[in-house]
């Protein structure tokens, strides 16, 4: 029998993995790749609430993830950005290197 | 339903854990795009089904998409991938992200909010569409702004070149 806790389980260690890939590696491209899956974890909550709640309004579960969604690819693309304007400058994207604030 | 759940989450963590901790980034990033394959799959188990579709064109299609060309275009040719894989405080890193979910382990689990699911609510895109274009016009609008901006934004960030070279 699937409830709630089963889908907060596991949307809690996937936020864990995703904020130890942000914590812990040094390159930039992998952090942006942890935060992303943190992203996924909350879309995951807001749908495991939207689901095993009792449903006063039928749509609004959906409709926040998939603004949620939307808001991540924009995050996603200027977060790129950064890391490649960062390369340009730098000719690196390891983050311990990347420790100037007027280089 | 328990079995297909099993299965996806192990997929999805499989997946996840990959993505961090591999040496080749361009496996990161292909088990980036598994690990929200699996997610999509929750999102259709859960019943929003235009969400895990949104889900699986978005971010499997796009952001992961992104990445891979990002990643070609950062990558030093000259460079081999040698040196630590991890930053000097990753253990501090990773003992936070423990401790992290152990809090919320401890508080999932002590919360109580393990009920069963009522029964499953008829969405259809119709519905969807009709819902964004009257209660959610307002956020719809602000969205489509917000994506304006943060395109015009990535373009003007990437493309400067202060030192052609």
């Amino acid at each position: 029998m699937l409830t709630l806790n089963h889908f907060l389980l596991l949307s809690a260690a996937l936020f864990s993995v995703g904020l130890a890939g942000v914590l812990a590696r040094r390159n930039a491209i992998v952090v942006l790749v942890g935060i992303e899956l943190m992203l996924n974890a909350a879309n995951l909550n807001f749908l495991a609430f939207w689901r095993f709640s009792k449903n006063p309004e039928p749509l609004a579960g959906v409709m926040f993830a998939l603004f949620s969604i939307a808001v991540a690819a924009a995050e996603a693309a200027v977060g790129l950005a950064l890391v490649i304007a960062i390369y340009r400058h730098c000719r690196t994207t390891n983050l311990d290197q990347v420790d100037s604030l007027k280089g | 339903m328990q079995l297909a759940f099993t299965i996806i989450a192990l997929l999805i963590l499989a997946g996840a854990t990959a993505a961090v901790a591999l040496r080749n980034l361009v496996h990161c990033v292909l088990c980036l795009a598994v690990a929200f394959v699996g997610v999509a799959a929750l999102f259709l188990l859960l019943g929003a089904e235009f969400v895990g579709l949104a889900q699986i064109m978005v971010y499997v299609g796009a952001v992961a998409i992104l990445m891979v060309f990002a990643l070609l275009l950062t990558r030093n040719a000259d460079l081999p991938a040698t040196g630590p894989l991890v930053s000097k405080s990753w253990l501090t890193g990773v003992s936070i992200a423990a401790l992290v979910f152990g809090c919320l382990a401890i508080g999932i689990l002590a919360s109580g909010v393990g009920q069963a699911a009522p029964p499953s609510p008829q969405l259809s895109v119709r519905q969807i569409g009709e819902e964004l274009m009257r209660n959610y016009v307002l956020p719809l609008e602000v969205l489509g702004v917000l994506l304006t901006v943060s395109m015009i934004g990535a373009v003007v960030i990437a493309m400067t070149d202060p030192k052609p070279d």
